[in-house]
């Protein structure tokens, strides 16, 4: 037993941490933070897209509420922490740095900073067992060899902690100790330099097929599948999405080969193994200990009982278990999961920390898992796992709850199948549904459709990545973890204890970690049944807010339920007879299906086509027509909701604005509406139309263009505003603003709304209005009286 | 039965409701109810029998002409060179409305033939809309025949009042009266307000009709109407079809007293009609007789009608009904001084319609037709049910309400959540957004009518297209105020109970139900009156 404690050891220290925005991360800033007063840190922190270093450590890791009791200790508030963040300041130091580029990407400052460091801790990694193969291998295996690396260019030899995996043991039965790995007798020799350009190399191929004619095609299809008519600029931005995500799917099925070929279960597991061989290649004259936890989970003491940051491996699942999704999960009932809650982790890394490291270069390894000390049982986390639930279920959205499955521990294979079945047949009708030309309600189906397949096939995923951790029936020495354990001083036992013994697992499962993750999945554990609208109140509270600039709206489908063939067959038809009328029907309606597939391919052709047909019409008899048109038609097709909306924005000052493809002659008698229209204009020769357009009319991406020019010339900002508009043809516009409105969504833009998070609006006609196949003008004879 | 050979029409009673008593027919919107009442403690209040029209109309409107009410006969009014404007009632007159020839074309046709026979060249017709909805051209066609409309709407002579045409309007000044710090103003069409003469056409259906309120309010817009029209005015008139104790006749005739003083010289023409809504013979026959008179065509033609009706759509009995056009016969014709000239008025439009009651009653029951002064062509929507029955049925007495302070109001009509998107355009947004929010008239009043009123939407449909004007919804509940005021509930049967519990009424799927549901108001076996109207008829409650 050691006599000074560790926060003296460690008191005047600086200490280097990477990974520490991470869930482990966090902890171990928070726990240094407050139980070793007297320590100094240098956090290695990557720049965020949008925000300094700094900023990021401030918002990502000490706004975390991990740090609420240390707040609350000094006497105060997380709202008002003057002397806390003072504190922070005092102690704290953050560099620039990404362990993913060689060099660590340091500045002159940020060397310096690690220069002076005592200790370095690495525990930053890519936790996520399904990334691209490239990716792990830059970060897991290549970043602990970067840092011993720069530390070795920097001259100085502080311990170098390095955060692994007990997993790297790979897939195996029996116990696996704390030694490296190529001093067991599973070791397969594989040389990690090769891995590592081969990852590259393997990035490379992918990222040049997807760019093969045939790839890009599929590409195009399914952006335009998704996005509909939506114009050139977005399904070009949608295809290149689609092409980068295949190649990064296809890397994180060749890491999932590559592992599961040399005997692990993923790439994770994979990379770290790799990680360490190379640490230790490459380590020099460093002192180098290695901590491999098993898998992470929430903190049983420290900071708080249940402490948890991010949705992590266990929870997903535990959570699609309880809603219902996930009907059987893989895995052996005898077998043992081992998990370990994150304190016992940050307390084991503090101690290597602390302590010396090993002699003559050798290397330290301390292995932080529960299984061969305290194992918790398959059998008895189900147990406990569906015994929870079905006293606390939770509840579907409308207020019932949800009875979890009993499992029946099937093998993988099965479970995969009966998952690949579902998702075939939801696949099937979801691409069916799109097809059909639905609007409104109907458009949600799909929307419904489309998230029961989603869930469906993060079901799958769980079940692909970590199904294999269920079945693993590695048992894991901990030996010294627990001499480590043992050396602590009495109070250091409490305030740094590491022994795995100390977790009752019913009580950890039933009263700290399924209440944690069911808080932090915000899911409906009450029969209460929320207000269904009050997602849609909320959203629609944003859209009214005064502060906003402009208020964008479609005509079609969105002001009235008509469209451009509407309007024209009612003015074509104002002065026929019966006959000529019956024939005009006819023609128009046997037409209908090439229109229409000639709209969905191209809105703008589809209108230059179709406006043709006014060649030679009497701008005065137009006029005329287009008052009465207002009142028989537009009103009568107008729906009312809409109307009341633009009206709403402007009496709170918004700019009202009409941007439609229809043509002027319609839009005209609407003007009085809006504070301004932008439509399409026909030119006019000797009083008569054309039938040309003035200029390319505002559809799709010119829609988006001209709204752009407009808010330019106003001096308006797009990020204030408001557009409403019902179909994905529509895209541009919605998404050049910052408050999109889907009004009577058609299915792909329903899906594309829901999934964003737009308001969504049903509006519909007033009824008593008058339904009609194809709306025709008033017959001339009804102006002659009848007597 | 032809006219020729009927004898004297009975006029209206009240009927006790005993245990021979048929059951009863009750008006319900596109169809019809037929309801037993409880026996022992129930009335039917009967409408009198349509008089005898005029033999000879035209001659009847000639002379009229010619020898005028204290006033000189027109054809010495009119002057060559002259300004001469006839104003006529719009749509809303007669409901429903009457077949062709069309009274207002008979009296403009002898009008015109009087100013062309005086050289009078320069003659506008106007339609006095107020507020309503401008006429189509095939109803103003209904309105003045063929040949009027022919002659003079082609050149813009012809046409609807534009009331929130800014230049065309014109203020002839404030009443000397002063309500609530307030002189009411008075508005007037500029060319009406220019003319050397304004020869007024009206059809006097109700007795509120004419007298001043046709000038007054009929050629005026939002400043005018807004000075009697509002919940004030209303709850003091008890009832506004009873001029002794209506305020809204009392402000009109102050505002009249301002155009005597500063407006044109004004030759008034008022007609009245005879309750002949349904025919003496026809589909509808059956619907102006008492049901125990009706014979056996009359019970096969109300079966067969009821199960045609069945089969058939909302919008389908929408137009068969308004297709209706009543074959009214004109009872009388006055001309000349506007007062002098309504006083004879009313007396004919009390004769037929003033019908003697007893005591008035727990719960007054009534069946709400299809039809209202402002769905002619149109929709029915929640808010015209609600002024069908609190506004106008309800205010058809004079004296005493039929229903005692207190009492409840039963109503009979679908009040589907229909509304004419051309039409009633406002009326769509006061029933999702004011009514949602309050049904009490004074709140509504100063909280949302300026807003409906000045709203530049609602302008340019009213101006433009066949809109009512933006404040027009809240007018019609206001006209319920003295109602909402007197009454202790008010239940609909058989009507949408959504659109019924916006409107702040009880819905009930069954008139037994409906009286079970007010005796939780008014007590138990409380005292039942039917007003059996249409046709119309007033009670005069003793």
């Amino acid at each position: 037993m050691s006599a000074t404690g560790i926060a003296e050891q460690l008191a005047g220290k600086r200490i280097g941490i990477t990974g520490s925005t991470g869930f482990l991360g966090t902890a171990l800033v928070e726990r240094l933070m407050r139980s070793v007063p007297d320590c100094e840190l240098v956090l290695l922190v990557r720049p965020g897209r949008r925000s300094t270093p700094t900023e990021r450590a401030r918002r990502e890791i000490f706004r975390n509420d991990a740090f609420h009791r240390m707040i609350e200790e000094r006497g105060e508030t997380p709202r008002s922490a003057d002397t806390f963040w003072a504190e922070v300041e005092r102690r704290v130091t953050v560099i620039a740095g990404d362990v993913g580029t060689d060099g660590l990407g340091l500045d002159d400052e940020g060397r310096a900073a690690i220069s002076s460091c005592d200790i370095v801790i690495h525990s930053a990694a890519t936790v996520s067992f399904d990334a691209p193969l490239d990716g792990a291998v830059e970060v897991n295996l290549l970043g602990p060899t970067r840092i011993v690396e720069t530390l070795q260019d920097l001259k100085v030899t502080p311990h170098f902690v390095g955060v692994s995996t007990c997993y790297v043991a790979g897939n195996r039965r029996g116990s696996a100790p704390e030694q490296l790995l190529m001093d067991s007798p599973f070791h397969i020799d594989v040389d990690w330099r090769s891995e590592v350009s081969a990852a590259r190399r393997t990035r490379a191929d992918f990222d040049a097929e997807s760019r093969s004619a045939g790839r890009l095609q599929e590409f195009r299809n399914r952006a335009s599948n998704e996005l509909g008519a939506a114009g050139t600029p977005l399904l070009a931005a949608k295809t290149e999405q689609y092409r980068q995500r295949w190649v990064s799917e296809q890397l994180v099925e060749a890491g999932r080969a590559r592992a599961a070929s040399l005997g692990w279960p993923d790439s994770y597991a994979y990379t770290k193994a790799l990680g360490e061989r190379a640490l230790v290649e490459s380590k020099g004259n460093v002192p180098v200990s290695i901590v491999r936890p098993s898998i992470i989970e929430s903190a049983w003491m420290e900071p708080r009982p249940g402490w948890i940051k991010g949705f992590r491996m266990a929870e997903p699942i535990l959570i699609s278990y309880a809603q219902g999704l996930l009907k059987e999960f893989p895995g052996v009932p005898e077998g043992v999961v081992d998990v370990i809650p994150v304190d016992l982790v940050v307390a084991s890394i503090i101690n290597v920390a602390a302590g010396r490291p090993a002699d003559g270069g050798g290397v330290h390894i301390t292995q932080v898992a529960s299984g061969t000390r305290n194992p918790l049982l398959y059998r008895t986390l189900v147990e406990l796992v569906s015994g929870w639930f079905t006293e606390k279920p939770l509840y579907d959205r409308k207020g019932q709850p949800i009875g979890v499955a009993q499992f029946s521990f099937p093998g993988r294979g099965a479970v995969e199948r009966q998952l690949d079945r579902a998702h075939k047949s939801l696949d099937r009708a979801d691409k069916a549904l799109k097809l059909l030309p639905l609007r409104g309600k109907q458009a949600l189906i799909n929307a419904d459709l489309e998230e029961k397949k989603e869930q469906v096939e993060r079901a799958r995923d769980y079940v692909k990545i970590y199904g294999a951790y269920a079945e693993c029936e590695a048992l894991y020495g901990v030996d010294n973890l627990i001499d480590l354990h043992d050396s602590l001083n009495e109070d250091d036992q409490t305030t740094f204890g590491c022994d795995p013994a100390i977790v009752d697992w019913e009580h950890y499962v039933s009263e700290i970690h399924l209440p944690s993750v069911v808080e932090h999945a915000r899911v409906k554990t009450t029969s209460e049944r929320s207000d269904p609208d009050a997602r849609t109140k909320r959203l629609r509270g944003r859209v009214l807010a005064p502060e906003r600039h402009i208020a964008a709206f479609d005509l079609e489908n969105t002001i009235i339920a008509s469209n451009v063939v509407f309007s024209y067959a009612w003015l074509a038809t104002r002065n026929l007879g019966p006959a000529d009328r019956m024939k005009f029907t006819l023609k128009t309606l046997q037409e209908g299906p090439s229109l229409l597939a000639l709209d969905r391919r191209d809105r703008t052709d589809f209108l230059r086509h179709f406006y043709r047909r006014y060649d030679g019409a009497s701008v005065a008899e137009m006029d005329r027509l287009g008052q009465e048109l207002l009142a028989d038609h537009i009103l009568t097709k107008a729906f009312p909701a809409a109307v009341r909306r633009v009206r709403e924005h402007r009496a709170l000052g918004h700019r009202t604005v009409l941007i439609t493809g229809a043509l002027n002659i319609v839009v005209d008698p609407l003007k009085p509406l809006f504070d301004d229209v932008i439509c399409a204009e026909m030119s006019v020769k000797n009083d008569r139309y054309t039938g040309e357009l003035l200029a390319v009319p505002p559809t799709g991406e010119v829609r988006a263009q001209a709204l752009r020019d407009y808010a330019e010339q106003h001096g308006l900002d797009l990020a204030e505003s408001v557009a409403y508009a019902d179909s994905s043809s529509d895209l541009p516009l919605l998404d050049a603003v910052g408050f999109p409105v889907a009004v009577n969504p058609e299915t792909r833009l329903a899906s594309l709304a829901i999934k964003r998070g737009w308001l969504i609006e049903y509006w519909s006609k007033a009824n008593g209005g008058t339904d009609r196949v194809l709306p025709l003008g008033p017959m001339p004879s009804l102006r002659k009286s009848r007597r | 039965m032809a006219p020729a050979n009927r004898p004297s029409p009975r006029p209206g009673f009240v009927l006790d409701v005993d245990r021979q008593t048929p059951p009863i027919v009750f008006h319900h919107g596109e169809g019809f109810r037929v309801e037993k009442l409880p026996v022992g403690r129930s009335r039917v209040i009967y409408p009198s029998e349509p008089l005898n029209g005029m033999k000879d109309p035209d001659g009847a409107i000639v002379d009229a002409l010619l020898n005028p009410i204290e006033d000189d006969p027109l054809p010495t009014l009119l002057k060559p060179g002259m300004k001469l404007t006839i104003a006529f009632d719009d749509l809303s007159l007669p409901l429903p409305p009457m077949r062709r020839p069309d009274v207002r074309q008979r009296i403009i046709e002898a009008v015109l033939d009087m100013a062309a026979a005086a050289g009078v060249d320069d003659v506008h017709i106007v339609a006095a809309l107020a507020l309503h909805r401008r006429m189509t051209e095939s109803e103003l066609r209904h309105a003045v025949g063929d040949r009027v409309y022919e002659a003079f709407a082609p050149h813009g002579l012809l046409y609807n009042l534009d009331a929130e045409d800014p230049d065309e309007m014109v203020i002839l000044g404030v009443t000397e009266h002063e309500k609530g710090g307030h002189r009411e103003t008075v508005q007037m069409q500029k060319r009406a307000a220019e003319s050397d003469l304004v020869v007024y056409v009206n059809i006097n259906l109700v007795s509120m009709d004419g007298g001043w309120k046709s000038t007054a309010t009929g050629l005026s817009g939002y400043a005018g109407v807004s000075s009697h029209h509002n919940p004030e005015t209303m709850k003091k008139s008890t009832s506004f079809m009873d001029q002794e104790k209506s305020e809204l006749h009392r402000s009109n005739w102050r505002q009249g007293e301002v155009i005597k003083n500063h407006g044109p010289r004004i030759f008034q023409v008022e007609t009245t009609l005879n309750t002949n809504t349904f025919g003496y013979d026809g589909p509808l026959a059956m619907l102006q007789k008492r049901e125990w008179e009706w014979n056996v065509k009359d019970r096969a033609m109300f079966t067969g009608m009821q199960a045609g009706l069945k089969r058939m759509s909302g919008s389908q009995k929408r137009k068969a009904f308004h297709s209706w056009k009543a074959p009214y016969e004109l009872t009388s014709v006055q001309a000349g001084e506007v007062e002098a000239v309504h006083k004879k008025t009313t007396e004919m439009v009390y004769k037929q319609h003033m019908v003697p009651v007893e005591g008035q009653t727990d719960i007054v029951t009534m069946g709400l037709p299809y039809l209202s002064p402002y769905n002619v062509n149109s929709i029915m929507n929640p808010v015209l049910v609600a002024v069908q029955g609190l506004g106008y049925f309800f205010n058809l007495y004079r004296n005493k309400p039929v229903v005692r302070k207190g009492g409840v109001l039963i109503m009979s009509h679908p009040t589907p959540w229909e509304f004419h998107p051309v039409h009633h355009p406002s009326y769509i947004d006061f029933f999702e957004q004011v009514l949602a929010e309050t049904t009490d008239p004074v709140v509504m009043a100063e909280k949302y009518e300026k807003q409906f009123a000045e709203d530049e939407w609602y302008r340019h449909l009213y101006r433009t297209s066949y809109a009512y004007h933006g404040v027009h919804p809240f007018y019609m509940w206001y006209w319920c105020a003295h109602a909402l005021d007197h009454l202790g509930g008010v239940v609909v049967v058989g009507g949408d109970p959504r659109s019924v519990r916006r409107l702040g009424f009880k819905p009930a799927s069954t008139l037994s139900d409906a009286l079970e549901m007010a005796e939780d108001v008014v007590g138990p076996r409380p005292s039942i009156t039917h007003l059996h109207n249409p046709p119309i008829l007033m009670a005069d409650v003793t």
